[in-house]
């Protein structure tokens, strides 16, 4: 056992000497490689941290939220509702919500206006998200000019800006009375945008939804999992978009290692002969080369890592943003934290360590394979 | 003691380039002895040395090995003989790290690492102990006064000095043979006189030594007990003097 | 089809691990028409320098295998919350029916993988290569399961669809339910606690007996062998049980996740070791001995045996350990 251990051992040391005797080559591979795993790790890493922010936003939201439907669009819906749906077993609350979209033409901007379930803002005043009071360039005690929908200006003073950590949930948001955002959108009486339904038992959340769409077949009830699922599958499927894009990158960066894997320089072929010669034979050879590509793998993988999350951490993934985050004007400045689980390191290892291994298998057997007399033919 | 019975080697069988480098040869290698291996390039020298010292195998024929222990092989009396004509590459470089010492035309050192380094590459992949085989890689250097040069990178080394290195890696693993391939192609006349002294030396110390050359210097030398001649893959004459 | 990028990952190292192995089963036919050890040609030397080439392929394989294994159980974990009453790996596996399939061909593909290269290490260890011949004609046999194994994965992934309605970890896993999982969980925890330790005893007595009087080695591989099994329908009938601290969770994927410490990564390593060094004992023993490895063949079968039983006692342990240290009694 020992001996087979210290055989590998001064094999390694062997390797690491004739890695640095040709620095140049591994350098440039190690650069690509190390660049490889770091755009992908990135990527990996932001949709997880991405993922975990709607994860958390959705934590907040309630557990079922019912909207009527006309001509298959949203409605709104009368507030009549709420009382048969409030004695369906299971559910504890039935609250109305008063929200709604407003475009600004000024600033090209989108803003969701809000009546808060608690503590609404006097009449007059608005509490506005961060986001909101960046793009108008206005703070505290500010007037803000909103376009009612029956073309009044209204004129609302600034209360508060929302603080930054609530960005991801608060960065477009404005919140107002009940009266002014009646006076807004000239909002009718008797109804509401839509009643947010509590539901403390997650096994009862799709018997109540199936009954409440029974009661009234001109409303949805949207479930929080099924938002969470359809968030999911669209950082999912963008994540997975840009992995098929990176396709030719990783493409390219075997075919770069397979080249420098076949691509033996005359000493290299030299040195393997001389070793050939010397007593090593094809096994010690092709541990040798393991040992070449497993440090090289380990430098670039362990580097690629932490540079992605440098990337995502401190820069916030500034590489990846205009690409897997939309186009909206408004971006809340939320602080990502990548969270680095095993899953997907082994993802990444399967994305271009085996490729790479893969890749270097037969020009290292055939470097091993060089007959022990070629050194003594030439 | 090796012994070759009707040994052929071609290369680029059933190719328009097909070749016979050495023709039904059958010799014998005395345990102890120096032979000499004497002809001119193309002869077939190279190749029968390296079919001797275990690194080819015969194309058909046989090679039997006598008086050699290995891992997978135990003489159970003195005279059992090992064939070794078809062995794997695995086993025969077995032998041939234990039993066999190569000492090349271009001394075929590596560069780029340290004379010490050098001496000890052959023993890396026989899983001794790192401290065991660098000691006895110092106590050569020693023996052949070039300890100073232990951690110089061989390109410094002269090539009188470049020889001794590759002696001393000959030596590391104690081999009973030594084999060397045309030694004094690149050596003046007084490094080659310099280097038969010393294969004399170590034939003092019961090694059988096996030289391949085209040198008189060599062939011609006073310790040689066997001259064999060669010509076209095939042995002309064999000379044993006493 | 999901775009995720683990499942891209498992479908591109899918196709790479089986075209390697594709490559090395066709030059094992060509081994088992050609191979002439006593031949000098050229043709006999390539064949043997190939022989390293494959051996190479089949050890990077064996690796690729077994982590793709763990990715695949946590592929399908990542993705339980795309459908609705999947709860966690068991869920989304139970998606169509191609996942489950999928996952007992790779825990037959890494045994598989296992023995050959015990196999492949115990042939270099003679001198005429004894066991080139019946080495190559295992691999003919393993390649095609790959292959299977590699078409099912991918046909599995291609007709997942977000939002289908699962039978999810609870009633799948619970007694109710007819599927072989339903019924596994089925049978009485306490019977299981009984089987299992029994097994276990006898696994650990054949061990010793074949290790003192060196022999039996066949009956202590089948007996091992149906350790495994009994390991396993173990683990999801009572051993998760203790785990979870919960009477009807009888799930084997979650004692991957954090919040049992990845402890599922030990049992299932433990499970697999003994498993592969089982089967090689099994095939090794039920050969006869080739003169040129007559020395090392006895050795070789001793360690495998002691890494059995081994291996099967470390896991005995941890499971009697987490049922005397938890809270959680069955009654």
């Amino acid at each position: 056992m020992s001996t087979t251990l210290n055989r590998y051992r001064y094999i390694l040391d062997f390797a690491l000497s004739s890695l640095l005797r040709r620095k140049v080559k591994n350098m440039s591979l190690l650069l690509v490689y190390t660049a490889i795993i770091f755009v992908l790790a990135s990527l990996i890493f932001f949709v997880q941290s991405i993922k975990h922010e709607a994860a958390l936003t959705l934590d907040q939201a309630p557990d079922l939220v019912v909207q009527r439907m006309i001509v298959g669009r949203h409605d709104l819906i009368p507030l009549e509702y709420a009382g048969k749906i409030s004695q369906i077993r299971g559910v504890t609350a039935v609250t109305p919500r008063f929200w709604g979209y407003y475009y600004d033409p000024v600033f090209g901007a989108n803003y969701t206006l809000l009546v808060p379930d608690s503590n609404p803002p006097p009449v007059g005043s608005i509490m506005i998200g961060a986001g909101v009071a960046r793009n108008q360039r206005i703070k505290t005690g500010d007037l803000m000019t909103l376009r009612s929908a029956s073309n009044i200006p209204l004129l609302l003073t600034v209360q508060g800006i929302f603080p930054t950590h609530s960005e991801i949930l608060s960065s477009d948001l404005l919140t107002m009375s009940q009266e002014d955002f009646t006076t807004m959108f000239n909002f009718p009486g008797g109804v509401a945008t839509d009643l947010a339904i509590t539901v403390p038992n997650p096994a009862e959340q799709i018997t109540v939804a199936s009954k409440i769409a029974a009661l009234y077949p001109d409303t949805r009830p949207i479930m929080k999992s099924e938002m969470l699922r359809t968030y999911d599958t669209l950082f999912d499927w963008r994540g997975g978009m840009m992995v098929v894009v990176l396709a030719t990158a990783i493409l390219s960066f075997i075919i770069f290692a397979w080249d420098k894997a076949t691509g033996l320089s005359a000493e290299e072929r030299k040195e393997i002969g001389i070793l050939k010669s010397i007593g090593w034979e094809t096994a010690d050879v092709l541990i040798l080369k393991f040992w070449e590509g497993f440090v090289i793998s380990l430098t670039a993988f362990l580097c690629g890592i932490l540079l992605a999350y440098a990337h995502i951490y401190f820069f916030a993934a500034l590489l990846f943003k205009p690409a897997l985050t939309g186009w909206s004007v408004l971006y809340p400045a939320y602080h990502l934290v990548p969270s680095i689980n095993p899953y997907q390191l082994m993802t990444l290892l399967f994305l271009t360590v085996l490729p790479y291994t893969a890749a270097t298998i037969i020009p290292s057997w055939l470097a091993a394979t060089v007959p022990p007399d070629a050194a003594m033919r030439s | 003691m090796i012994e070759l019975i009707n040994v052929t080697r071609t290369f680029n069988q059933g190719k328009q380039n097909q070749f016979t480098a050495v023709n039904d040869v059958s010799m014998t290698i005395q345990r102890g002895k120096l032979t000499v291996l004497k002809g001119p390039s193309g002869s077939g020298k190279t190749t029968l040395l390296a079919l001797i010292g275990c690194m080819a195998r015969p194309t058909s024929g046989k090679i039997t090995l006598k008086g050699v222990t290995t891992s997978f092989f135990t003489p159970a009396a003195s005279s059992d003989t090992l064939d070794i004509t078809s062995l794997p590459e695995r086993f025969l470089t077995e032998i041939r790290r234990h039993s066999f010492g190569f000492i090349f035309q271009q001394f075929n050192l590596v560069k780029g690492i340290s004379a010490l380094e050098n001496i000890m590459l052959p023993a890396y992949t026989t899983g001794e102990h790192h401290h065991h085989f660098r000691q006895r890689a110092l106590n050569l250097m020693e023996k052949f006064s070039i300890i100073r040069h232990a951690a110089s990178p061989v390109e410094w080394l002269s090539g009188g000095e470049l020889q001794r290195v590759a002696i001393a890696r000959a030596l590391i693993n104690s081999p009973a043979i030594i084999v060397a391939d045309e030694p004094t192609a690149h050596l003046d006349s007084v490094l080659s006189r310099e280097f038969m002294a010393t294969i004399e030396l170590l034939q003092d110390e019961g090694r059988t030594i096996l030289i391949a050359s085209h040198d008189p210097l060599v062939y011609n030398a006073a310790c040689i007990n066997t001259v064999v001649s060669m010509r076209d893959g095939q042995i002309n004459d064999n000379v044993t003097r006493s | 089809m999901i775009q995720h990028p683990a499942i891209l990952a498992l479908t591109i190292a899918s196709i790479i691990i089986s075209a390697m192995i594709g490559y090395a089963s066709w030059f094992g036919i060509q081994i088992i028409e050609r191979w002439n050890l006593a031949s000098g040609t050229e043709q006999q030397l390539a064949l043997e320098r190939k022989t390293y080439l494959v051996s190479v392929i089949l050890t990077y394989s064996l690796v690729f295998q077994i982590l793709s294994f763990f990715l695949y159980i946590f592929t399908a974990d990542a993705l339980h919350s795309q459908f609705t009453g999947a709860m966690c790996a068991a869920g989304s596996l139970a998606v169509n029916s191609y996942g489950y399939p999928v996952a007992i061909l790779k825990v037959i593909n890494c045994l598989m993988s296992g023995v050959w290269l015990i196999i492949n290490h115990i042939d270099t260890k003679g001198y005429d290569y004894p066991l080139i011949k019946r080495k190559y004609r295992m691999l003919n046999i393993f390649a095609p399961l790959l292959l299977l194994e590699v078409l099912f994965q991918f046909v599995y992934f291609f007709n997942l669809k977000a939002d289908i309605i699962t039978s999810c970890c609870g009633s799948f896993f619970s007694s109710e339910k007819r599927s072989i999982a339903g019924q596994i969980s089925a049978l009485p925890p306490v019977t299981m606690q009984w089987v299992f330790f029994v097994t276990m005893m006898c696994v650990l007595f054949s061990g010793i007996h074949v290790l003192i009087r060196k022999k039996g080695a066949l009956q202590f591989s089948l007996l091992s062998i149906g350790a495994f099994v009994v390991s396993i329908i173990s683990l999801i009938s009572f051993i998760s049980l203790y785990f979870y601290e919960l009477p009807t969770h009888h799930c084997p994927f979650c004692i991957l996740q954090t919040e049992y410490h990845y402890i599922g990564y030990l049992l299932y390593a433990l499970l697999l070791t003994a498993g592969i060094s089982a089967s090689g004992t099994g095939i090794l023993a039920s050969m006869p001995v080739p003169a040129s490895i007559s020395n090392q063949l006895p050795d070789l079968l001793q360690k495998l045996v002691v890494v059995t039983i081994s291996a099967y006692s470390l896991f005995t342990v941890i499971t009697v350990f987490r049922m005397l240290t938890t809270s959680f009694r069955l009654d």
